[in-house]
């Protein structure tokens, strides 16, 4: 049931937004074609609202000892300013979500959550935390986030006034060169137009990219602001549904489809994520620790020929005549970047080798699909 | 091209064009809007022959898929080969290029007025 609403949602209705219930948020799916929207961030830039995501705080002497014990990345590794993707596990190993957390202060972190795990996500880190000397608060209220993601981002960020960074110069002139030297998972506190904002160089769509974290009433002067100095590079906003296909292009993954309680971080890809090497315990390092099954079914991308795209939830089969299934989709797609099917999957570990050629039934027809390495999409570098 | 008060419609948010014993069916601007942007149609062959309710074809955007259902009892005349080439003719022009199939029929069950159809969007 739809019973909250972002900051910006009268912007979206101005804007002739066709919205979507996501989490219980009324959120826009698209405002004239996801299509076009989808391209607009691969050649130009598109700006996101993303006000329903959770950003929980973790603040105190022991924040990144208690962050260590809570998650499974090293967090007390990280630098004031530093960004790093982690993993919220359960005691069996399972995925409770995937989170990107902030070293916003040397006592200070961002927890940013998926907008349908904010609350077992801050329950967790409030419990998880509790013998630390630090406190938990939920601010996803407090704030709204914006992200403008695609090749022209730094320059509409830098062609938009009212920008301040911390430290820097107050009336902004040196904002162009500290966008230019923040490195991606990195952020910098700053203002806008005197209020504060976190900008951040991360993103979920495989470009590069900021995401601008916000006070709620703050959010639409920003908006306004970023849409007016990008549109004339060709700036525009941007739905829910060209956000799925642009991550799943750029193979990252999507809670919910290729995370969840049954998934460990390893069968993912994210074994790395762990730290089980460098840090003592944490919850679910025995779990992870002894691993999945040897043959746990692993993710892997999966292309084809055509235009009939495999959708979550499909059947892989070993052949296009066998019945013995192999594997299930997660996400997929005709990729409007390279123009063919395109699917994220788990398969049985004997059919995860890049290059094996499956066959998955889509709505009573079979089609080959052949294994190949993530990411689908890569930006070019400049 | 007929207006949208002119044609039939089915709760499967497709429309029908009747013409003698033709009817010409599309999905309506409302279905073309909740499916997003159409990127592949699926369209039956000249000459299959359809049972009403049946589902004979796909529309397929970016982000779901829908079903053509044959909204009468007959046999394909011709399917529009321009939107299998262009798919995005369904959203641009969901009640005019956009359309689908065009089906010969010998008897035309009861179909929606546009006002009952618009009152079912309403629901």
């Amino acid at each position: 049931m739809t019973d909250r609403y972002s900051p910006l949602n009268r912007i979206h209705v101005a804007a002739g937004a066709s919205f979507t219930d996501f989490a219980g948020w009324q959120m826009p799916v698209r405002y004239s074609s996801d299509l076009a929207e989808h391209h607009a961030v691969r050649t130009a830039a598109g700006i996101f609202d993303l006000s329903h995501m959770g950003e929980i705080f973790v603040v105190g002497p022991e924040a990144a000892d208690a962050l260590d014990y809570a998650l499974a990345g090293k967090l007390s590794a990280t630098v004031v300013g530093q960004a790093k993707y982690s993993l919220l596990l359960d005691r069996t190993g399972g995925i409770i979500d995937d989170l990107v957390v902030y070293r916003t202060g040397d006592d200070r972190f961002m927890v940013v959550a998926n907008a349908s795990n904010r609350e077992v996500v801050a329950a967790e880190l409030l419990e998880r935390t509790s013998p630390f000397e630090c406190e938990v608060f939920d601010e996803s209220d407090e704030l709204a986030l914006i992200a403008v993601q695609g090749p022209r981002s730094r320059e509409i960020l830098v062609a938009t006034d009212g920008f301040a960074i911390e430290g820097g110069h107050p009336d902004g002139r040196d904002v162009g060169e500290k966008l230019a030297e923040l490195k991606y998972y990195r952020a910098l506190s700053g203002s806008f137009r005197t209020r504060p904002v976190l900008i951040a160089r991360t993103g979920y769509t495989g470009e590069d990219g900021f995401e601008l974290y916000v006070s709620p009433d703050h959010a639409e002067e920003l908006w306004n602001a970023l849409t007016e100095s990008g549109t004339p590079l060709g700036l525009v906003p941007a739905g829910l549904a060209s956000r799925d296909t642009l991550r799943l292009e750029a193979g990252m993954p999507l809670y919910g489809h290729e995370l969840g309680a049954e998934t460990f971080p390893v069968q993912a890809g994210l074994g790395r994520v762990v730290a089980t090497a460098t840090k003592g315990d944490f919850v679910g390092r025995e779990a992870v620790e002894a691993g999945p099954n040897p043959d746990a079914r692993t993710l892997v991308g999966l292309v084809a020929e055509g235009k009939r795209a495999a959708r979550a939830d499909y059947e892989i089969f070993a052949s296009d005549d066998s019945t013995d299934v192999i594997g299930v989709v997660t996400s997929g797609a005709l990729s409007p970047t390279l123009g063919i099917p395109i699917a994220m999957a788990y398969v049985d570990a004997a059919f995860a080798t890049p290059d094996t050629v499956v066959s998955i039934d889509i709505r009573g027809k079979r089609l080959s699909y052949r294994v190949t390495s993530l990411p689908f999409y890569r930006a070019k570098k400049d | 091209m007929a207006t949208e008060s002119e044609l039939q419609y089915t709760s499967e948010h497709e429309w029908v064009l009747v013409e003698g014993t033709t009817a010409t069916v599309g999905i309506t601007a409302y279905a073309a809007e909740k499916l997003g942007d159409v990127v592949f149609v699926d369209l039956p062959d000249v000459g299959t022959s359809l049972a009403n309710g049946s589902i004979v074809g796909e529309i397929e955007s970016t982000k779901s898929v829908g079903e053509l259902f044959a909204p009468v009892d007959g046999t394909v005349l011709e399917k529009n080969s321009a939107v299998e080439d262009t798919p995005e003719l369904v959203n641009s022009d969901p009640l005019g290029e956009g359309w689908l199939i065009k089906i010969e029929f010998t008897e035309l069950p009861p179909l929606l007025s546009f006002d009952e159809y618009t009152a079912l969007l309403g629901e």
